[in-house]
């Protein structure tokens, strides 16, 4: 076991897969010579070279589209989208092009392209840096989309997503990336828990709570909170967006019949609302109280000043789970 | 016009209106800079160009008569663009690759694609028809541009893995103003890939004159983005032959991408649901039929003392049979299970479409004799998300 930040983790199995398959090449803007804006990539172009760790010009569209070819040729492309804000012009070649291309090809051409996309808030960053865009790909048939939380499952995870033959969305909560965590760098990807395999990260018996990416931990601090005040709460991070993994949170939702999503993104439409009706057509029955979502709000991202009144935060999710428990809570009294 | 300076600029672009070999009337031009790339054409390789744009025009007919016979649901017509792509595909070897929009019929053709395969997308049977990598050319590409990326990115690898071999980008004169082409011509030129951009100007991107595109000649791009552009006689087979093998060559030695401009037109409609008659004259459409990429090659035969006659007849026997086997190929393309639709979408297994494919089954299993087994455990919820 090495103690290692989520960042350097992410550093660590990117190294591993280029070492291991010269098929892999990673692409981006920054990536090669500075390491990343966040020094993801660091020193993997010194040791690599920069066929294997490309910088690439100021080009989303470009990047991806490129991705396309090489993966048309054999490749496997891991490529950074530098902010999650940038991802919108390289929107097309993702959900036209890279998602569909196994099925357009009827199976022939595979698109093993990984994108990493460093996401959320919390950083006090400029606009267009802050952002939560994967239910648009969450939405696209053809992708995988899966977000990492910690650095153990970011080793494993990002190695993961670079093996499969599918396209994978891979998001990486920036504000996580310093966080320290026990890696196993002998870590094989036969022993891994499957990337589409959720993990209940604190055992409780009271309220389900999902969260991904950076909320995960905000609903652990927020299920100690809760421990102090006599509520159970089980915490499960999703970790696979699409597919989502529902038989974890059928299992927990059973025991506990109550269930609250959180997540940075916006409500409508968001990943939450997917797995709220879905756990309701699955376990109506089961159900103590509606699913509750404690999300964004539906607006642009904020200015930094503003964000903390935007992201989820452990006091919010608290109150989302009084209302799954029909304590009181900011709406009561309110109608639905 | 201004082209810039070639000797400072090492630019191809030259100052005459664009390349040109034969003449619409048939007279051969001599060209020092392009005649050497051609001149293994004696006048039995000609012939063969002429037959393959013979065939492809024949086969362009029945594809339009398929489509409005209500065979076939749409139709992209390529007649008038046939040299465009018999020259540029025949100057590609077969480890080559084309990275084309939905027009490329002829290119198709070139890389050996059959009947049923180019008309499986348009009959709406499947997605596509070929395995690109038995043939060479990816599948068709509807969103404008898209493609000239992919054929940068794989041209990219190729160079990266020491091959020789090339890419060819088709798109059109529209195609110039989307982003994507411009972004692939940004990479292109930064990674020195062993790319061609063919761009077959055909006038009108579906109402929309070439002007609203582009101020100035296409071809005159390339020189911003550090690459040679040729604007060549896109209905002159030879010429485009030439400026591909040249644009090909290039890239074989390492020496980067070429940006080819094939100034053509577009004689039919943009597709079978198009009504150019609201935004094109008698007069112009008069003017480019008399520039017919066919006629001319006939001509210059005739002049080279063969039989064009006899030619012209062979080849319609020959052109008449391989449009009568499109025609049999459409009709005996079957319908798709049902059940297809879920096939493909991944490579992998994936929890959330099983289920949803799982139910479809139940649902359809509905319609079957009532004490059929329900077909599948679909209902349960049961499934892990690690299946």
């Amino acid at each position: 076991m090495t103690t290692l930040t989520l960042a350097k983790s992410l550093n660590a199995g990117l190294r591993r897969a280029l070492a291991d398959d010269e098929k892999v090449v990673l692409i981006g803007e920054d990536i090669g010579t500075l390491g990343g804006v966040f020094r993801v990539t660091d020193g993997l172009k010194a040791e690599f070279g920069p066929t294997r760790v490309v910088d690439s010009p100021l080009s989303e569209a470009g990047i991806v589209g490129t991705a396309v070819g090489l993966a048309y040729r054999g490749f496997r492309p891991v490529i950074e989208i530098q902010f999650d804000g940038f991802i919108y012009p390289a929107f097309d070649q993702i959900v036209a092009q890279v998602a569909k291309l196994h099925y357009r090809s009827r199976g022939t051409v595979r698109m093993p392209i990984t994108i990493r996309v460093p996401f959320g808030g919390g950083i006090g960053a400029a606009e267009h840096h802050s952002e939560s865009p994967e239910a648009y790909f969450a939405h696209t048939a053809g992708l995988r989309v899966i977000a990492c939380s910690n650095p153990a499952d970011a080793f494993i995870m990002i190695r993961q997503a670079i093996a499969s033959d599918d396209p994978v969305l891979f998001f990486e909560p920036k504000r996580r990336y310093h966080v320290k965590g026990e890696v196993d760098e002998q870590a094989s990807l036969a022993d891994a828990r499957p990337m589409g395999v959720a993990t209940v990260v604190t055992p409780g018996d009271d309220v389900t709570l999902v969260a991904y990416g950076a909320l995960v931990q905000t609903a652990r601090d927020a299920a100690i909170a809760a421990e102090e005040d006599g509520v159970s709460i089980e915490v499960i991070d999703l970790r696979s967006l699409a597919p989502v993994d529902y038989a974890t949170i059928e299992a927990s939702v059973r025991r506990t019949g109550r269930l609250v999503i959180t997540h940075e993104a916006g409500q409508q439409g968001g990943v939450g609302a997917e797995l709220a009706a879905s756990i309701t057509e699955r376990c109506f029955e089961f159900l103590e109280a509606a699913p509750v979502r404690v999300t964004g709000h539906d607006i642009p991202y904020p200015p930094a000043k503003l964000e903390r009144h935007h992201l989820p935060d452990l006091d919010r999710i608290l109150d989302g789970v009084d209302r799954a428990l029909g304590r009181p809570n900011s709406l009561s009294g309110v109608e639905a | 016009m201004n082209p810039s300076d070639r000797d400072a600029t090492g630019l191809l672009t030259r100052p005459d209106e664009f390349v040109q070999l034969v003449t619409p009337t048939g007279e051969r031009r001599a060209d020092a800079d392009f005649d050497p790339w051609v001149s293994d054409i004696d006048t039995a390789a000609l012939g063969r160009l002429y037959r393959d744009m013979v065939i492809v025009r024949r086969l362009d007919t029945e594809a339009t008569a398929l489509q409005r016979q209500g065979e076939l649901g749409l139709w992209p017509p390529l007649a008038g663009q046939e040299a465009a792509q018999i020259g540029s595909a025949r100057a590609m070897r077969d480890d080559d690759f084309a990275f084309t929009s939905y027009r490329e019929h002829g290119v198709a053709w070139c890389r050996g694609v059959g009947p049923a395969e180019l008309l499986t997308v348009w009959r709406g049977t499947a997605a596509s028809g070929w395995n690109p990598f038995e043939r060479g050319i990816a599948v068709p590409q509807i969103i404008i541009g898209a493609q000239s990326l992919h054929a940068t990115g794989w041209a990219m690898g190729a160079a990266w893995e020491g091959s020789d071999a090339a890419a060819i980008a088709y798109f059109g004169d529209g195609a110039t103003s989307e982003g994507d082409v411009n972004e692939a011509l940004v990479f292109a030129a930064s990674f020195n890939a062993p790319v061609v951009f063919f761009c077959q100007n055909n006038q009108w991107a579906i109402s929309e004159p070439v002007g609203l595109q582009s101020k100035q000649p296409l071809a005159r791009r390339a020189d911003g983005f550090g690459m040679p552009g040729i604007r060549v006689d896109g209905n002159d087979v030879l010429a485009v032959l030439a400026a591909t093998r040249i644009a090909l060559d290039r890239a074989r030695r390492g020496e980067g991408p070429t940006f080819i401009e094939a100034v053509t037109y577009r004689i039919g409609p943009h597709t079978t649901a198009d009504d150019p008659t609201r935004y094109r004259t008698e007069v112009e459409l008069a003017e480019w039929r008399e520039r017919d990429p066919l006629t001319r090659v006939l001509a210059l035969l005739e002049a080279s003392g063969v039989d064009s006659a006899g030619l012209e007849r062979e080849v319609a026997v020959e052109a008449d049979r391989a449009a009568a086997e499109l025609r049999s190929a459409c009709i005996a393309i079957a319908d798709p299970e049902p059940l297809s639709v879920f096939d493909h979408v991944y490579a992998e297994p994936n929890s959330h479409l099983e289920r949803q494919r799982a139910h479809y089954v139940r649902y359809l299993a509905t319609f079957e004799e009532t004490d059929a087994a329900p077909a599948g455990d679909a209902g349960t919820g049961t499934e892990g998300g690690a299946r």
